[in-house]
């Protein structure tokens, strides 16, 4: 908890002069973080309580039915798998070429306030509007099967169920393209941060491009990876739209099958099942990220 | 640090920050519905959900019901339940005439008014005695008044006539002959499969199996739903699915495949099949499904408009009912959306050539020797989209992902059944009208 004196008694080199406060009023801190208290319990405690309650209760009191029907389902695993594997490959992706976006800005080309523009305008565009797009280009009778037609290569059926290797790569693309500004963003503030001195001492004493970037940028930016880190994550984890505007439920994602069962089968109870599943994901890998980046030694942010 | 330049200002950082989700936004839709204006009352339908068909349906609303002004109000069916319960339960109805399935509306029989006189009053419409008997939902009064009827046939282009198989009527095919000829035509094509059904997210796939395949080789829908003979149906269909354009999964309607040559025989809803032949009627056919083991299975599919209880202006209500069923509404539907008429309206001669060939066809399986009639499930409101999801996963499972059909059965049955034992209603046809309906 947060550090106050007693209860009733003032805190020595407290903000209020002694006396001041009346018995069985609560600390000054208390009442400092009271109201974002107040909008957690009701924002986010309340609705993971009635979650909870609605994934476990059914009309003959508690049960673990819709539990079961969720693990039974045929999409489901498919779901947690797809969802995975999106994130493994994609989350790597996205800081690599984030980081690369924001280093070559750094290096003050021309026209750069015209490159962050274009690089974030991925950002201003719906995930659906995004997903539709890229649907234009990975159909069966798209933009890179005209593309490939006049070039002699024939069509490719890129969606098609029985390809889901160039399902998922479309997937990917796609996602890449809407959410690697985001990342993009936060990396280029973040080294906004970083005071050039010393880089520039770096150099000074000869190391390469590549060592600074290993030695002094990046333990400088960890801060702002962290946080890119766990809101992509949890973004990746809520991906939705891209998946379904591309593949329909041929490439089921969790958050996609919340919104069948909700939605499609009218079923409130194994959406929030499913939703849970999210929810405890995504709180494992945001302690996950938390323990890594502060575990190693000799590092300070 | 203090030295903090970059190659961007802070300011266009923050400008570029603050503009993604203000532009973000810009893409809203209004969700409130209709937009009928003072004096106008509510017709609120899940039929006709393509846009142009609910377009088409407001055309015929204003041209018709001359009396009223009546604002439509298109839903999809699990928002069509829940807003007739919640309004009729809370006793604020909004909506005057509730357009729907007969399956819709049969839940909410006990909130609906009784219709009867609105009937005796259409006395020269001509109902048929079947659909009347059906519109009591299993009372002894009318609940609601027959609206349109529709089915499922096969839309064949004259093309694939070649490869039909030696003996085989195309009017009068069996799931046997439509294999093989499948097949055929396939090799013929290149490797190229010509046949599709609607498999896709909108699709309605599951009623092929719950209306046709199903009812043709076992006799029921849910009782037969995992015997001797459903396990026959569906290795049937994993052989018919081996000659199916892959590209079914992303169908949500037959039409423009077909319209586009992809597939030459397609199975799919009246309403979405007649787009196809609208161009070059001479070049199609549509014909009646094919038959199985145990006759020829099809759905009917009747919709029927119903007044909730408590429902503001009842009379108008009434009146719009009344000017959707005389002829020229009946004819209307008909010709533009190819929803059939369920009075006596004469057919004229003059039909779009599609919605012809459609008439004709749906006309013919109703009238087929050995005709099984199914309808779609009566009575699940909420539940129906996981009903029908239960037949979409033994297809993907048996058929996409190649599990054995006795295990996918015995699995889905046993979800089938646990949602059939909450609701404890009875079997609707072609099942007997056991109470309650399980799995057998």
């Amino acid at each position: 908890m947060l550090a106050a004196g007693p209860r009733g008694q003032p805190v020595p080199g407290g903000l209020m002069p002694p006396g001041a406060r009346r018995r069985g009023r609560p600390p000054a801190a208390l009442l400092l973080i009271a109201p974002s208290i107040v909008f957690m319990a009701a924002l986010f405690l309340w609705p993971l309580v009635a979650g909870v309650t609605q994934a476990f209760t059914g009309p003959g009191g508690p049960t673990t039915a819709y539990v079961r029907r969720m693990a039974d389902d045929p999409y489901f695993w498919d779901a947690t798998r797809n969802t995975a594997l999106l994130i493994v490959v994609l989350i790597p992706l996205q800081f690599a070429l984030a980081l690369a976006m924001a280093l070559l800005l750094r290096q003050r080309p021309r026209f750069a306030g015209l490159h962050f523009y274009i690089w974030v305008v991925p950002l201003a565009i719906s995930d659906l509007a995004a997903g539709l797009v890229w649907l234009s280009v990975f159909t069966d009778r798209g933009y890179l099967n005209s593309v490939l037609d006049h070039l002699g290569a024939g069509p490719y059926a890129w969606l098609s169920f029985e390809n889901p290797s160039t399902m998922f790569l479309a997937v990917v693309v796609a996602e890449l393209w809407r959410a690697t500004s985001m990342v993009f963003v936060i990396v280029v503030a973040g080294l906004q941060n970083v005071p050039r001195d010393y880089d520039e001492a770096a150099a000074v004493f000869g190391a390469t491009y590549r060592q600074r970037v290993r030695h002094v940028l990046l333990p400088q930016l960890r801060p702002s990876l962290q946080v890119a880190l766990i809101l992509r994550t949890i973004l990746a984890l809520e991906a939705f739209a891209v998946a379904q505007a591309l593949t329909g439920r041929n490439f089921p994602l969790l958050v996609g099958e919340t919104y069948q069962w909700y939605y499609q089968l009218q079923n409130p109870n194994v959406a929030t099942a499913i939703a849970l599943v999210v929810l405890a994901l995504s709180i494992v890998a945001a302690v996950g990220y938390l323990r890594l980046m502060r575990g190693q030694p000799g590092m300070h942010g | 640090m203090t030295h903090r330049s970059g190659p961007i200002s802070r300011r266009a950082l923050l400008a570029g920050i603050a503009a993604a989700p203000v532009l973000g936004a810009c893409g809203g839709v209004s969700t409130t519905g209709s937009g009928g204006g003072a004096g106008s009352i509510t017709l609120m339908s899940n039929q006709f959900s393509p846009v142009e068909e609910k377009q088409r349906f407001e055309r015929i609303l204003q041209e018709r019901v001359t009396g009223e002004k009546v604002a439509f109000n298109q839903v999809e069916t699990g928002i069509f339940a829940s807003t007739l319960q919640t309004q009729a339960d809370a006793g604020k109805v909004r909506i005057s005439v509730a357009g729907a399935l007969h399956g819709d509306l049969a839940p909410h029989a006990s909130r609906l008014t009784d219709l009867d006189d609105v009937l005796a009053s259409l006395s020269d419409r001509g109902f048929a005695e079947e659909l009347t008997g059906l519109a009591k939902l299993g009372g002894s009064t009318t609940k609601y008044i027959p609206w349109m009827q529709a089915s499922y046939v096969l839309a064949v282009h004259k093309k694939a006539l070649q490869w039909l198989p030696p003996g085989a009527d195309v009017q009068r095919l069996t799931y046997d002959q439509l294999l093989t000829w499948t097949t055929a035509a396939r090799q013929a094509n290149g490797g190229k499969p010509v046949f599709g059904i609607p498999a896709g997210v909108k699709g309605l796939y599951h009623r092929f199996f719950q209306g046709f395949l199903l009812p043709s080789f076992t006799g029921g829908q849910i009782t037969t739903f995992r015997g001797p003979d459903a396990v026959t149906a569906w290795e049937y269909m994993k052989q018919l699915w081996a000659q199916t354009a892959r590209a079914s999964t992303t169908y949500d309607n037959l039409q423009e495949p077909l319209q586009r040559g992809e597939v030459l025989i397609g199975f799919d809803h009246v309403a979405r099949l007649v787009g196809a032949p609208a161009g070059r009627p001479d070049d199609w056919l549509m014909v009646p499904a094919p038959s199985g083991p145990k006759g020829l299975g099809y759905m009917l599919v009747l919709a029927g408009l119903a007044i909730p209880a408590g429902a503001p202006e009842p009379a108008k209500a009434k009146n719009v009912i009344r000017a959707l069923t005389t002829p020229e509404a009946q004819i209307d539907v008909l010709r533009q959306n190819a929803f059939f008429p369920v009075t006596n309206a004469a057919v004229p001669g003059d039909l779009p050539g599609a919605v012809a060939l459609a008439e004709a066809a749906v006309k013919a399986q109703r009238e087929a020797p050995g005709a099984i009639l199914s309808l779609p499930p009566v009575g699940l409101g909420a539940r129906d989209g996981e009903v029908g999801q239960i037949f979409k996963n033994c297809f993907k499972e048996i058929c996409l992902d190649g599990r054995p059909v006795r295990q996918v059965l015995d699995a889905q049955a046993r979800e089938l059944d646990r949602i059939l034992g909450e609701l404890r209603i009875p079997c609707w046809r072609p099942d007997p009208a056991g109470n309650p309906c399980r799995v057998a």
